[in-house]
């Protein structure tokens, strides 16, 4: 008898991801966080803390997201109005892409649609022919230019499918980008060829890890490189 | 004597030809050139290449209503989607999209202004933005190879300017404007201030005025609030 796949715990809430990640960038780094749930993690980051947060439209330093606003002009990626942190300051557009491709962004943190064991990343379309209207915006160049890049993402669709794969079925963003993964279910690296467990929410198994996840789950750690 | 600065927005974009290609600065509301993209949808132009980051939001303002109002051809972006005018002709097949990375459209117009032919980048390569582009491999790593960008025309929106067309930005609002400044034959700006010769200090001006040909000083005041921590996308 075939036995049922258990859908998922709900895990983690997108709250809850985002203030381990900002726990877990190291002080000091320029930050870049993608628009969608990455954005969030920007609130979470405690007072005295000193990392510069960028904004691919040319901001380095900026707060978290303020409403209502202090000041109309200043917007991040998903022109939602910020506020600038003392310390702060602008680039034209350029500028900005010249630091995120020239490798000056220590970590960028993107959403995604799916992730591969290699480290293909897919985010800007969910559409294989591209019929529905897509939009890129900035991803394929932070996904290629940051130092380290960090994805914020669902486990599984809402149906219990796989997110984590052996490979990306939809266009590809980025081709061997992704270092680590950051679900509701597990903090997992990316890393020769499989996803290195981190961390896992408390109501998972690494067996049923192994059931919501295509492609090799090794327990960790990543040796340091 | 150098004076840039003409009367109107109606002035500032006239003739402007069917057919041309026209940068139009702004990431979001900010910076964006909200009064001469409404003197440009008034001068009736038409079959026009829009080169900005977004395809607007809805058709009452901005690049939306220059589609909205059938005048774009095609879009050249990052990020048309929100933008209700473009969905619709878009789902019609009635407009044209070249989707490019927002790094590689910055520096693409840059390029342009820059007499920068093409140049190789790692960005999108392997995906489907890069199908049919000529790839090399530099150090190893393969680069894609874009071409550089240029317009018959540059809508910019600045905070301060003088006579000569020296301009300084606001925050967030500088985004695509400077290097589409450089990018065109013919740049119109609203600006915000228009100072005295002199009062923007040589080591504050963002683009200098050789790269503006007209100026027009609309005091639009802030760009309305984001409505809620929403994200939306307009241009």
């Amino acid at each position: 008898m075939q036995t049922q796949i258990q859908a998922p715990p709900k895990g983690w809430s997108r709250t809850e991801m985002a203030a381990m990640i900002a726990a877990e960038v190291t002080d000091g780094w320029c930050v870049n966080l993608g628009i969608g749930s990455p954005l969030e993690i920007a609130n979470h980051f405690l007072p005295g803390r000193e990392v510069v947060l960028h904004s691919e439209n040319g901001v380095f330093g900026m707060g978290p997201i303020q409403d209502p606003p202090v000041d109309t002009w200043v917007v991040n990626a998903g022109k939602q109005n910020v506020h600038l942190r003392t310390g702060a300051s602008i680039t034209d557009h350029a500028t900005s892409f010249a630091f995120i491709r020239g490798g000056h962004i220590d970590l960028c943190v993107l959403g995604a649609f799916e992730v591969a064991v290699n480290g293909d990343i897919a985010n800007w379309t969910a559409s294989h022919d591209l019929s529905s209207l897509p939009a890129v915006g900035g991803a394929m160049d932070l996904a290629v230019g940051a130092k380290n890049l960090w994805v914020m993402m669902q486990h599984t669709t809402k149906t219990g499918e796989p997110k984590l794969l052996n490979q990306c079925t939809l266009p590809l963003t980025a081709t061997r980008a992704v270092d680590r993964v950051y679900t509701n279910l597990a903090v997992l690296d990316v890393f020769d060829g499989a996803f290195v467990v981190r961390e896992m929410h408390p109501d998972v198994s690494l067996e049923q890890l192994v059931e919501w996840t295509q492609g090799p789950i090794v327990e960790g750690p990543v040796p340091e490189h | 004597m150098i004076n840039r600065i003409v009367a109107s927005a109606e002035e500032a974009v006239a003739g402007i030809a069917d057919g041309s290609v026209v940068m139009i600065g702004g990431f979001g509301d900010v910076g964006q050139p909200h009064h001469l993209i409404n003197a440009l949808a008034d001068s009736g132009a038409r079959e026009l290449t829009v080169v900005a980051n977004n395809a607007g939001s809805t058709a009452e303002s901005g690049v939306g209503k220059l589609i909205g109002n059938g005048q774009v051809r095609k879009m050249i972006c990052s990020f048309p989607r929100f933008s209700k005018p473009f969905e619709e002709r878009w789902a019609a097949r009635e407009i044209e999209l070249e989707l490019v990375p927002q790094g590689s459209l910055a520096e693409r117009i840059r390029a342009g202004g820059a007499g920068i032919a093409a140049f190789y980048t790692p960005t999108g390569y392997g995906t489907a933005l890069a199908e049919g582009k000529d790839v090399r491999y530099f150090d190893g790593v393969p680069h894609v190879m874009e071409l550089g960008l240029k317009a018959d025309v540059a809508l910019l929106e600045c905070w301060q300017a003088d006579r000569w067309g020296n301009l300084r930005f606001r925050t967030s609002g500088r985004n695509f404007n400077p290097m589409m400044g450089l990018a065109a034959r013919l740049t119109i700006v609203q600006s915000q201030h228009v100072v005295e010769l002199g009062d923007l200090h040589a080591d504050d001006i963002h683009l200098p005025g050789v790269a503006v040909n007209r100026v027009v000083h609309i005091p639009y005041g802030d760009p309305a609030p984001a409505s809620s921590t929403r994200e939306r996308s307009v241009a």
